[in-house]
């Protein structure tokens, strides 16, 4: 055992340093520090800055034009970027539907896709969720008849995140009603741009837009765009939610969090000294950081493991749990240690407007973002699903 | 002992619930919170005809109430219905000290729903420490800056906090003025706030007031008003709690997955029962502050910072769970549950925050 970074991990973080301060703009880190809404340029033009180095695909194999890091490697980076405040890679077509196409697709659907992924030429979103099917996913009712070379799509997805950018969504549809749920469903590339879709924002609780419902009339979708084989889709799917849940302990996230609470409160005065010599807050931050400790190792366990032996499965549903509680907790922290300060709606103020924020901490919406991520705890399978899944694959049932 | 509400308690909430029931809707609520200043007249007024701004004060002082008991009651009719208006603010927490200032006239005006106030205390260093003033004033003419300031720019006439002597974090030697919104010399940057209504940071330039009570005599006044307005504050989350929760309860019994509905999953039954728990806990907390605010001023505080602090802690585990359990849904703007855990959790902002109440009672009863 060693716990150490060896020579080379720490040339490889000497590296990602010096990229990132090169490359990543002030304007851009001060925007992610504040929780500043993204605008669509924002986020491809740092896909394009990764891309241009090489690193905007760590996971994918390098036939593909991946990095093939290693665990630690990853790590480094990712806690590195988090750090340094840099936007983080937007997963859908890289980190979610590429694995898909690189085992399931066929060969000119992996030529055609795959590039456009890395290139930023197609924006991709997940259609999964609907109304009726959330957790129980299976149970999705949107709809794909064929009729001659096109399926023919009806019905509605919903939560679709940054679908209002998207050119391209992946969808699971029903292909046949008559068997097992599981057994009818396929997974079909739709363009946004076809006749017959229609998106509409959500909005979310702390005013911001960045999931839609999107409806599908009629609409029209060449063969070529099914992947695999008909009905076949949910094995598919299942194969991309593993995937979903790789960096998912966000521990880079909640290194940079820790850190941003520490830094708030050390300037916050309570009771004539800094908040941070507060016994009662010292003891808040203390009992989080000695979590995020260990939950930086497990994580580094656990990657580590299943890049010698494929996906994690059971572990990855470990890390979310106990990944977003310590992200959550986090978040909690910064609206506290801002004191009155947290009530301000100050999200609009950091997007554009040239009103001085309020807020003398420079801490940017804490709380627009404590309520924000009380998302990470129900997407991409809830914590109660996620343990579920540790249950039964320990105990059996 | 006895639980049971008054006959005319009973007739109140009876018929407060009716109102508000009717009244705040989501509707009025958009209204409020797309409005320039964060609040309308129409509900305001209608709530001062009702009598209801005359039940925060006692006779003598032109009310016909102004009891702890009084106060949690329509404070709890507010949170129920997810009201958003500055009754808290502008007519509870500054009605109170002008009424223990002897400024009757203008609490009549406030009794009559003509006169909407601001009180400018807190600062942008002070956090919730109530003896923390660094504003002077000197002469009548008062310089500083005043921290989220709640109902600033709808209010007619500000109270700001000022010291006069002493040093800035001394009780003695704050005292506190009317400033007119319009002096010369005050800017309020005015901004919404995430949980509705509107509030400001307001800069005092050698701004002129006119001294309410006696001059350095302030701090007695900030404390028994932020007292009365604490246990308001615990009310008003005790009935957002409660809406919260049924809601909750309503959307586990009603929505399906897995063909069944969620209710049914023991890992959400069981939390659903821990609400229910923490339920009665927070009300027994709230009863007990407002029961006990007629005694000695020890008790009365005790069970203040008892309330606020199992209120903060409570109010956390009913607005998680609550958005947890419903799962995206009350992720969005539209769902009324989103608006009330918004509430719930900025509540922990005002008048101290959770481990600030446990200090304070730590200090109180382990002395
Ligand atoms: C901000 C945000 C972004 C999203 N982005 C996307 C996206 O881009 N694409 C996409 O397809 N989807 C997306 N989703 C949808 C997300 O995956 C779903 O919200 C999630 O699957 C939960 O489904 P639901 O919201 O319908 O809740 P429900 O499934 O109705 O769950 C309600 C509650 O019941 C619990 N529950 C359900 N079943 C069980 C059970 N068997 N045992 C115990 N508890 C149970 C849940 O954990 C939850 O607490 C997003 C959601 C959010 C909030
Ligand atoms: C100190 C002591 C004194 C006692 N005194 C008396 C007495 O005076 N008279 C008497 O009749 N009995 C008495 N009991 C017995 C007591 O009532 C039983 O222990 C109790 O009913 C639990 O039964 P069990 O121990 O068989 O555990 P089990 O019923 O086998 O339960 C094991 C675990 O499973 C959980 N569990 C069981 N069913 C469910 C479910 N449906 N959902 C979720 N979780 C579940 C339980 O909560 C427990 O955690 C006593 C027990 C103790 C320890």
């Amino acid at each position: 055992m060693d716990l150490n970074y060896s020579k080379d991990d720490l040339a490889f973080r000497d590296e990602v340093r010096a990229f990132l301060s090169e490359k990543l703009t002030k304007e851009l880190s001060e925007k992610v520090r504040l929780g500043g809404d993204l605008t669509k340029d924002d986020m491809e033009g740092w896909h394009a800055i990764l891309n241009a180095q090489g690193w905007l695909a760590p996971n994918w194999p390098k036939e593909y034009g991946g990095a093939e890091w290693n665990a630690v490697q990853r790590h480094i980076f990712d806690d590195e970027c988090a750090s340094a405040h840099a936007p983080r890679v937007v997963p859908f077509g890289l980190s979610m539907l590429a694995p898909v196409l690189q085992k399931f697709g066929n060969q000119q659907q992996k030529d055609h896709w795959l590039p456009r992924i890395l290139s930023g030429e197609d924006w991709w979103c997940q259609g999964y969720s609907e109304p009726g099917a959330g957790s129980d996913l299976a149970s999705l009712k949107t709809k794909a008849l064929r009729e001659g070379d096109h399926y023919v799509v009806n019905g509605q997805k919903t939560w679709t995140t940054f679908g209002q950018h998207a050119n391209m969504i992946f969808c699971l549809v029903r292909t046949d009603s008559t068997v097992k749920q599981q057994a009818g469903i396929s997974f079909l590339l739709i363009d946004m741009n076809t006749p017959g879709i229609e998106v509409r924002p959500i909005i979310l609780l702390d005013g911001s837009a960045e999931v839609n419902e999107v409806w599908f009339t009629d609409v029209k979708v060449p063969v070529e765009n099914l992947v695999g084989e008909e009905n076949s889709g949910w094995t598919y799917a299942k194969y991309l939610l593993t995937h979903e849940r790789t960096n998912i302990a966000g521990v880079g996230f909640s290194t940079a969090g820790l850190a941003a609470v520490k830094r708030i409160a050390k300037a916050e005065i309570c009771g004539g000294k800094p908040l941070i010599r507060n016994p009662l807050f010292a003891a808040r931050v203390a009992q989080v950081e000695i979590d995020l400790m260990a939950m930086s190792t497990t994580n580094l366990r656990i990657v580590s493991q299943a890049a010698a032996g494929g996906a994690p499965g059971v572990e990855a549903s470990m890390l979310k749990v106990k990944g977003t509680i310590i992200r959550q907790e986090i978040n909690d922290l910064a609206r506290r240690a801002v004191g009155p300060y947290a009530m301000p709606f100050v999200s609009e103020a950091v997007e554009g407007s040239n009103e001085p924020l309020p807020d003398p901490h420079d801490a940017g919406p804490v709380a627009a973002q404590y309520f924000n991520n009380r998302k990470i705890s129900i997407f991409g399978g809830s914590n109660e699903i996620q343990r579920g899944i540790i249950a039964k694959v320990k105990m059996g049932g | 002992m006895n639980f049971d509400l008054t006959d005319e308690h009973q007739m109140l909430q009876d018929s407060l619930r009716r109102f508000l029931k009717y009244s705040c809707n989501s509707e009025t609520r958009n209204e409020v919170l797309n409005s320039e200043t964060g609040i309308t007249s129409d509900l305001w007024h209608a709530m001062a005809e009702m009598g209801v701004i005359g039940a925060f004060f006692t006779e003598e002082q032109g009310g016909f109430g102004g009891t702890g008991a009084d106060i949690a009651l329509i404070f709890e009719e507010l949170g129920r219905a997810n009201g958003v208006s500055p009754f808290l603010d502008s007519a509870l927490l500054s009605g109170r000290i002008l009424a223990a200032a002897g400024e009757l006239d203008r609490v009549a005006d406030l009794i009559g729903g003509d006169l909407q106030l601001a009180l400018a205390h807190g600062e942008p260093t002070s956090r919730y420490d109530l003896n923390y003033v660094r504003t002077t004033a000197v002469n009548g003419t008062l310089n500083g800056r005043k921290a989220v300031v709640m109902n600033a720019l709808a209010s007619d006439v500000l109270i700001v906090s000022a010291r006069t002597s002493g040093e800035v974090s001394d009780e003695d030697g704050i005292s506190l003025y009317f400033v007119e919104k319009n002096a010369a010399g005050l800017t309020i940057q005015d901004y919404a706030l995430i949980a509705g209504g509107h509030a400001g940071e307001v800069t005092l330039d050698n701004v002129e007031g006119s001294l309410i009570g006696e001059e350095g005599k302030g701090f007695a006044l900030l404390k028994d008003a932020y007292a009365i307005a604490t246990v308001a504050q615990c009310a008003e989350t005790l009935g957002a709690m409660t809406t919260a929760t049924e809601l909750t309860q309503e959307y586990l019994v009603t929505r399906q997955q897995f063909g069944r509905p969620i209710a049914t999953f023991q890992a959400l039954a069981h939390r659903m029962a821990d609400m229910l728990i923490e339920m009665e806990q927070a009300r027994s907390a709230v009863i007990r502050a407002a029961g006990y605010f007629e005694s000695d001023e020890r008790t009365r505080d005790i069970n203040i910072h008892a309330a606020k602090n199992l209120m903060g802690r409570a109010g956390r585990l009913i607005s998680e769970e609550s958005i947890q359990m419903h799962g995206g849904i009350a992720m969005t703007q539209e769902y009324e549950l989103a608006h009330i855990a918004k509430r719930i959790t900025m509540a922990d902002h005002r008048f101290g925050d959770t481990d600030y109440h446990l200090e304070r009672f730590i200090a109180l009863t382990q002395s």
